[in-house]
């Protein structure tokens, strides 16, 4: 039955979309951490999604194939006092682009609610289903 | 009611063939698939051989004939309205026009079977259902 795939097809897309807001929010919490647990400045990190195929099973789910660091520049703030700064009075901070994160979890929260939207038609489908010839 | 069932089969399947292309609006490289139900429902009900799949060819006669229905409708590329940078051809608002169709004809087409189900059970039963 098609319709019971559905519904692990659709968990498997709110899973993903869960794990981005995650991120989402690891990165805006972290927007200011000029020291992360290696020493170094936080680096934003994004979420890679790849199409999951599942056998004998038409619909495709997807999953987070790998977490990636962010290689933008870091962002160079004139903070002279500050002890982490450098002989320029330069403090480098995370690479978070605050925008591109607001961008990014209004895309993954629509996601998630199509996701969620999906599954709740499947579930009309299914009930109609089980009311057959009644 | 080889009508219906042929009809919600089809359905089912495109279901889940475009709740997957939802699920995948954002994967980099992954291409929206679709079926061409009119033409597979018609092929099925007249028991031709359906567009787009390939047989397989039988070269023994003790080689067990696999008909098209069991590999299912040949699945599609849709042709995407505007290329996306990441290689994804999923157009979220076009899929979920398809969706929200789909789920309709399915719901009409199990109504249409649970009438005609209902049909022949006051036929049988001689009373009105």
């Amino acid at each position: 039955m098609s319709l019971l795939g559905t519904f692990d097809v659709g968990t498997t897309g709110l899973v993903a979309q869960s794990l981005r807001l995650n991120l989402i929010a690891s990165n805006v919490a972290n927007a200011e951490t000029a020291v992360s647990a290696d020493g170094q400045p936080y680096r934003a990190r994004h979420v890679v999604f790849q199409a999951q195929p599942r056998t004998g099973r038409v619909g495709q789910g997807v999953a987070v194939s790998r977490i990636v660091e962010s290689d933008a520049a870091p962002r160079m703030e004139y903070r002279p006092g500050h002890p982490l700064a450098n002989a320029q009075g330069y403090v480098t901070m995370p690479n978070v682009n605050p925008a591109e994160q607001m961008v990014d979890m209004v895309s993954a929260s629509r996601a998630y609610q199509f996701n969620v939207e999906m599954m709740n038609t499947t579930r009309q489908l299914l009930l109609k289903t089980l009311d057959l010839g009644k | 009611m080889t009508f219906g069932e042929t009809a919600l089969k089809l359905r089912t399947f495109r279901h889940e063939v475009l709740s997957s292309n939802l699920v995948n609006a954002d994967t980099p490289n992954f291409k929206a698939r679709d079926i061409d139900f009119q033409s597979v429902l018609h092929a099925r009900l007249s028991n031709q051989a359906e567009a787009h799949t390939l047989g397989l060819d039988r070269t023994h006669q003790v080689h067990i004939a696999v008909s098209g229905e069991s590999l299912g409708p040949k699945k599609l590329y849709r042709v995407p309205v505007q290329p996306a940078v990441d290689g994804n051809s999923v157009d979220p608002d076009v899929e979920r026009g398809h969706f929200v169709k789909n789920a309709f004809f399915t719901e009409s087409a199990l109504s249409f079977l649970g009438s005609t189900l209902r049909t022949r059970l006051s036929a049988i039963t001689g009373q009105p259902s």
